[in-house]
């Protein structure tokens, strides 16, 4: 017999496609008959549509699109039209902020003002998902949570992008587009700074998405090792606990003396993820705005120890004259 | 369910996903082919335990540059001669090295060829019977590149210290040493009213392949040279005393300290603690050797290498019209002391400073007459590599 419990889904059972129950007239903006691929059904529901487009994911998608063609053709011209550098270096490219000293005026085309229109409509899509996101929600008569859940993750990119360039007077402190060059932005603000890792909610960004990663592990391994028991009806368990609950809330009370119920794990875990991106964002803010460096700070309050000197200390060499 | 079961079952997924995994390991092999050193580095401690302060080298690529950078065997000293006569004395025209007596000047002149123009011999620089006559522009460069040698065993011992340096520690038997810069237009972009990469988010070989600003060297080793030291110096942002400098100004600084790790073959934790970089306190005492070198660099550009622009040939000129110029590769080639620290000033005395009678001042270059060319027959043969990891001949060097 077929085994159902392994990597992938080994047996996927289905019938007609399901269409979703009918929820007012909403129902004709449900796009596409529904199509069944095996693949995908290996790793979750191989059943592929009907999406719910709307007017909020039809103009979300149409922003986005926006965004990234502006971003994608101002690629291709920092590389002279070139297609095959435009494939070779794509990593490397990037559609670049004003710069520095430019203010928070409407900056020429050239430079930033693309940007400023990308970050626009970047902007206006990812916001338009949100509403999506909270009217689906709504729709189905589910809690918030995952909108919510979306915009901590939204405030971290407007503080990025916007709040903290506002903030301190110039778009030049935002964030370029592009992959490698956000990258060595992220570091450079992080020395400009005074090493981030002294600000402490980047430390509670950090533990919180460390910690999203062994909490989801640890919850991941309890369901399926108690998948035997019936353990993935998690919902069910919540009040009609089971044996695969009193199995796994036994296994980490012996473990660690303290076990999560099949309630509140959720809530761990929901808390963790959208904690990572409000405290970074936190922690970005104050970068520049209130705190110049995170080092000097840390010394002033006593978290960054000093360590036995190695070598002899040095003195700057260019004390007494004029800093280079 | 029994140990057969489970090997029919394990062999029945590998069968049926091999093709798969194949294709999948094939496409990230390819992928990244070329992007990393192979392991085992080699690692050494060079701070206190647990925070990070590791040199760390690649035994691989250190026994490629150790066999590139050993110094010649030395030729055979003359012997000193009471009231030998001078250079200076019996030849004409010797402005920098007439106090060397006639068999000492004629043993610095056959090293120079050996390092210089192995190929060409004397007839590099010297043009006809009369080697008294500058007529040739190699000739001339060849002087002032005589005294700035002597003016950096002299004057900058702080970050050449008694080692020094000698025209072989650049030139390694080339008439260019292999490792120069010229200034950049910086990357073609179809410009108009696309968005301005301001010189930067482009492959960047010259600053460790990372995006940043892709000509550092205009910025901070000529002319007078911007700002460096753009970190915060204060806890809080205070006015008047903070300096307000930028990100993309510290992106800019390090896209330097990128070509100076390259070129030294250091990691930053070489001169730098990395959990405050900016600390001249925390910092291993190899930042300030390295912090002369920034002083000193565009002096050598701006005294010694700017100002022979005039006298060059054309195909010694950058792409546009400046003179090769000097940066941290061209004498440390990979390692942190040049030719692993073995100075070569006792064997060549000559070159510790201006000598007795000899002079550091430059001509005027620009009131120059037109001068011979060497290479005049066949240009290209000894066009320099203008980069230290230029894409299309990296995998012959061995400093990436």
């Amino acid at each position: 017999m077929a085994e159902y419990q392994n990597i992938f889904t080994q047996v996927q059972v289905h019938g007609a496609g399901e269409m979703g129950i009918p929820v007012g007239r909403d129902t004709r903006n449900r796009v596409g008959k529904p199509i069944f691929n095996r693949w995908l059904g290996m790793l979750g529901n191989a059943q592929i549509g009907p999406i719910y487009l709307g007017v909020t994911g039809t103009l979300s998608l149409i922003c986005g699109f926006i965004a990234f063609e502006i971003i994608g053709f101002n690629m291709l011209a920092s590389v002279n039209w070139d297609v095959v550098q435009f494939v070779r270096q794509l990593f490397w490219l990037a559609l670049e902020p004003p710069p520095p000293g430019s203010g928070l005026g409407i900056p020429r085309m050239a430079e930033g003002g693309w940007w400023l229109l990308a970050g626009f409509f970047l902007t206006l899509s990812i916001l338009l998902w949100w509403t999506r996101t909270y009217l689906r929600a709504r729709a189905l008569k589910m809690g918030y949570h995952i909108p919510w859940a979306f915009a901590a993750a939204i405030w971290l990119y407007l503080v990025l992008g916007f709040f903290r360039p506002l903030l301190m007077g110039d778009w030049g402190e935002a964030v370029p587009f592009g992959i490698f060059p956000h990258l060595d932005w992220t570091a450079a603000f992080s020395m400009r700074y005074g090493n981030l890792f002294y600000n402490p909610f980047h430390m509670l960004s950090i533990a919180f998405l460390y910690g999203s990663a062994v909490l989801f592990g640890m919850h991941a391994a309890t369901i399926l090792a108690v998948g035997r028991y019936g353990g993935e009806r998690e919902i069910e368990q919540i009040t009609d606990r089971g044996t695969a609950t009193e199995r796994a809330a036994l296994f980490w009370r012996w473990c660690m003396g303290f076990n999560a119920t099949m309630e509140s794990i959720h809530r761990w875990a929901w808390w963790f993820a959208i904690l990572t991106p409000i405290t970074g964002g936190i922690g970005i803010l104050l970068t520049g705005t209130v705190v110049d460096n995170w080092y000097m700070w840390g010394v002033k309050h006593g978290i960054a120890p000093a360590y036995p000197e190695v070598y002899p200390p040095g003195i700057d060499p260019a004390l007494g004259m004029e800093a280079k | 369910m029994k140990m057969s079961d489970l090997h029919r079952r394990a062999a029945r997924c590998m069968v049926s996903s091999r093709a798969i995994k194949l294709g999948v390991i094939a496409v990230m092999a390819a992928s990244v082919q070329g992007c990393f050193e192979a392991p085992p580095m080699d690692t050494e401690q060079v701070g206190f335990r647990g925070v990070g302060m590791w040199s760390t080298t690649n035994p691989d690529i250190t026994e490629q540059l150790v066999a590139l950078n050993q110094v010649p065997a030395a030729l055979p000293a003359t012997p000193a001669v009471e009231g030998a006569p001078k250079a200076g004395d019996i030849y004409q025209n010797v402005q920098v090295l007439g106090d060397l007596s006639v068999a000492e000047f004629a043993r610095t002149m056959a090293t120079i060829t050996q390092w210089v123009s192995p190929e060409q011999g004397c007839a590099y620089c010297h043009e006809g019977a009369n080697f008294a006559e500058d007529n040739l522009y190699t000739k001339v460069v060849s002087r002032r590149m005589m005294q700035m040698t002597q003016n950096i065993n002299s004057e900058w011992s702080d970050h050449v210290g008694a080692t020094g340096v000698t025209c072989y520690t650049c030139h390694r038997g080339n008439n260019v040493p292999e490792y120069i810069w010229f200034e950049q237009d910086g990357p073609v972009t179809a410009g108009g009213m696309s968005g301005n990469s301001y010189q930067q988010n482009h492959v960047g070989t010259e600053v460790g392949y990372t995006s940043m600003l892709s000509d550092p060297f205009s910025k901070y080793l000529m002319g007078e040279p911007d700002k460096i030291r753009v970190a915060a110096q204060n806890a809080l942002p205070m006015r008047g005393e903070t300096n307000n400098q930028p990100t993309q100004a510290l992106e800019n600084t390090w896209s330097l300290m990128m070509h100076m790790s390259d070129s030294l073959g250091v990691n930053c934790t070489h001169c730098h603690n990395s959990r405050n970089f900016s600390s001249w306190e925390q910092s291993p005492p190899a930042r300030i050797t390295a912090w002369h070198a920034l002083q000193m660099v565009p002096e050598i550009n701006n005294d010694y290498m700017t100002p022979l622009q005039p006298i060059y040939p054309d195909h010694r000129l950058g792409s546009l019209d400046d003179a090769p110029k000097t940066n941290c590769a061209t004498c440390h080639q990979g390692i942190n002391k040049p030719l692993y620290g073995v100075s070569m000033l006792e064997d060549y005395p000559e070159w510790k400073g201006p000598l007795e009678g000899g002079t550091l001042d430059a001509p005027d270059y620009t009131a120059a007459p037109a001068y011979g060319d060497p290479n005049a027959v066949e240009p290209e043969s000894t066009e320099p590599s203008a980069s230290l990891v230029n894409p299309e001949t990296s995998s012959k060097s061995v400093i990436q």
